[in-house]
């Protein structure tokens, strides 16, 4: 409660600061709008479903990019900190291209796709695979190995002792992967929607993008923080419950 | 197969290790850690390996274990040769290596879901045997990070001991206890070794504790690894570790110990 407290008092100073720091004209409020007028237009843009459509179109695509980056990253991962010579080959192109930013990949993109959803997926699955196989190959060498041998004394074969003993083993290794891959997705697919202007769905990015064409700065800072708070979002529902749980279960943590 | 067949004794069975050598590469040169070992271990054997470290005990464990692979010689167990590991040889290892992600329930429950014959019921009926068998029935669905280490030592037996193996293979079980915890765990490991007619075999570097425990005592010495002598302990189970008598055979096992562990020096010295 105190908690909570704390982040509406915080906020609420940061929000005031920002209303008279329009009000005393430094920059023009072309520039600067006020909340009141950004407030106004998530408002209509809530009202009139712009938000909402932008919003599911930007979800799908993400969740299809990022669910691809899992079903390849995590296999491919355990297989690189298996077998030497994954290691060596898939093992050290992730890890250089990894580096590469994300929206490095979107001129190759759309010479490839061109103005295309499939683009837009491949920069998403490029932007966050690489990482999901480095920390699942990275949770996997973390094991402790006695957990493989006690499993073998218990007659737990080969594919079993992946299953049930190296995989679960490894998982806060990997839901912090999973997580790393998410962000690294998200970042991706807004650079993406940015620069691939497609008529097959308006995502938030194009959303984003469009403000700055209209001048229209509300737009622009208001989608941002939209962006800001579906990536809490989620951060809230979907990862936090999985990392409470696995600090329960280990001990770690604070929880 | 029924709860009650699943939880009867089996037989213990018999051990022979046959000429075992087993060599590992390290950075200056091959170590021999065990050289041509012969040992039998009868039925119902609680047998203690002892010796100081770089001895080759704990490798020859994993040998009858089979999670390793003699580089000749080999192991029989009740005739047939050891070429892996098996459920009628559990193993404990010095740390407990419970599984985390599971709770104390599930991680005995673990090596009773790969035997066959048992529907999950009872297999969960089994497993609360044995956490009744060492004192942890009301932790079942404890965490493994909130048991004390002496708490994990024993849910780590309880693992071992449900699949109903014919041998339990312990290396230092209780070498990170304290001594108060492992007091009580040499209490429970004798009444289990008598109530499930167990064949054990104990690697530790603890004299009293093997003095204690075991009814042989094999005495082993490094560089490389060979059995050097043998003691009998005609002492009646439950043994008290503080006892006098247990003293005696102690120093007497402590007195042996350090002529082989010397050994190597006095060799050199006379030539």
């Amino acid at each position: 409660m105190k908690r909570l407290l704390s982040s509406i008092v915080f906020f609420s100073v940061l929000l005031m600061a920002w209303h008279f720091l329009v009000l005393a004209k430094i920059w023009s409020p072309v520039l600067l709008p006020d909340p009141f007028s950004v407030w106004e237009y998530l408002k209509v843009a809530a009202m009139d479903g712009t938000l909402f459509d932008a919003t599911l179109v930007t979800l799908r695509r993400l969740l299809t990019g990022y669910g691809i980056g899992i079903l390849l990253g995590i296999p491919v991962g355990m297989l690189t900190a298996r077998f030497r010579f994954m290691e060596d080959t898939v093992g050290v192109l992730a890890l250089g291209l990894q580096t590469l930013p994300s929206v490095c990949w979107v001129p190759l993109a759309l010479l490839w796709f061109g103005q295309t959803e499939g683009a837009m997926l491949f920069v998403v699955v490029m932007g966050s695979l690489w990482s999901i196989i480095i920390s699942t190959d990275n949770g996997i060498r973390n094991v402790p190995p006695i957990f493989a041998r006690a499993a073998r004394t218990m007659g737990a074969k080969q594919f079993y002792t992946w299953t049930r003993v190296i995989l679960p083993a490894s998982a806060p290794f990997v839901v912090t992967g999973m997580k790393q891959g998410w962000a690294f997705a998200w970042r991706s697919l807004m650079a993406a929607e940015i620069f691939v202007t497609i008529l097959t769905g308006f995502g938030l990015g194009q959303l984003l993008e469009y403000g700055r064409d209209l001048h229209a700065m509300d737009q622009v800072i208001g989608v941002m923080l939209a962006i800001v708070v579906i990536g809490l979002l989620v951060d809230k529902i979907i990862f936090s419950p999985i990392e409470h749980l696995l600090h329960r279960r280990w001990g770690t943590g604070r929880a | 197969m029924s709860v009650q067949d699943e939880l009867k004794s089996v037989a213990p069975a018999k051990l022979l290790i046959d000429g075992v050598t087993k060599s590992f590469p390290t950075r200056s040169g091959t170590v021999l850690a065990l050289d041509n070992i012969s040992l039998q271990i009868n039925e119902g054997d609680f047998v203690c390996l002892v010796g100081p470290s770089g001895c080759g005990k704990s490798t020859l464990l994993n040998i009858i274990a089979g999670l390793e692979h003699p580089d000749s010689g080999l192991t029989l167990m009740d005739g047939k040769p050891v070429t892996r590991p098996g459920r009628d040889r559990m193993v404990m290892f010095q740390e407990p290596a419970l599984f985390p992600w599971l709770d104390v329930m599930g991680n005995v429950l673990f090596g009773l879901r790969l035997k066959p014959n048992l529907n999950n019921k009872e297999r969960r009926e089994v497993a609360r045997f044995y956490l009744r068998l060492v004192g942890l029935e009301e932790f079942a669905h404890s965490n493994i990070h909130e048991l004390s280490g002496g708490m994990k030592q024993r849910a780590a037996l309880a693992r071992s001991l449900a699949p109903n193996p014919r041998v339990l293979l312990m290396d230092e079980p209780f070498a990170a206890l304290d001594a108060l915890t492992r007091e009580q765990l040499y209490g429970d490991i004798q009444r289990i070794w008598s109530e499930r007619a167990k064949t054990i075999v104990f690697v530790t570097h603890n004299v009293r504790e093997a003095a204690c425990l075991g009814n042989r005592v094999v005495l082993f010495s490094p560089h490389p690894g060979r059995v050097r002598e043998e003691f009998q302990i005609d002492l009646p189970h439950p043994r008290d570790i503080n006892s006098v008598e247990l003293a005696s055979y102690a120093s007497r096992i402590t007195r042996a110990l350090r002529g082989y562990v010397d050994a190597p020096e006095t060799e050199l010295g006379a030539e």
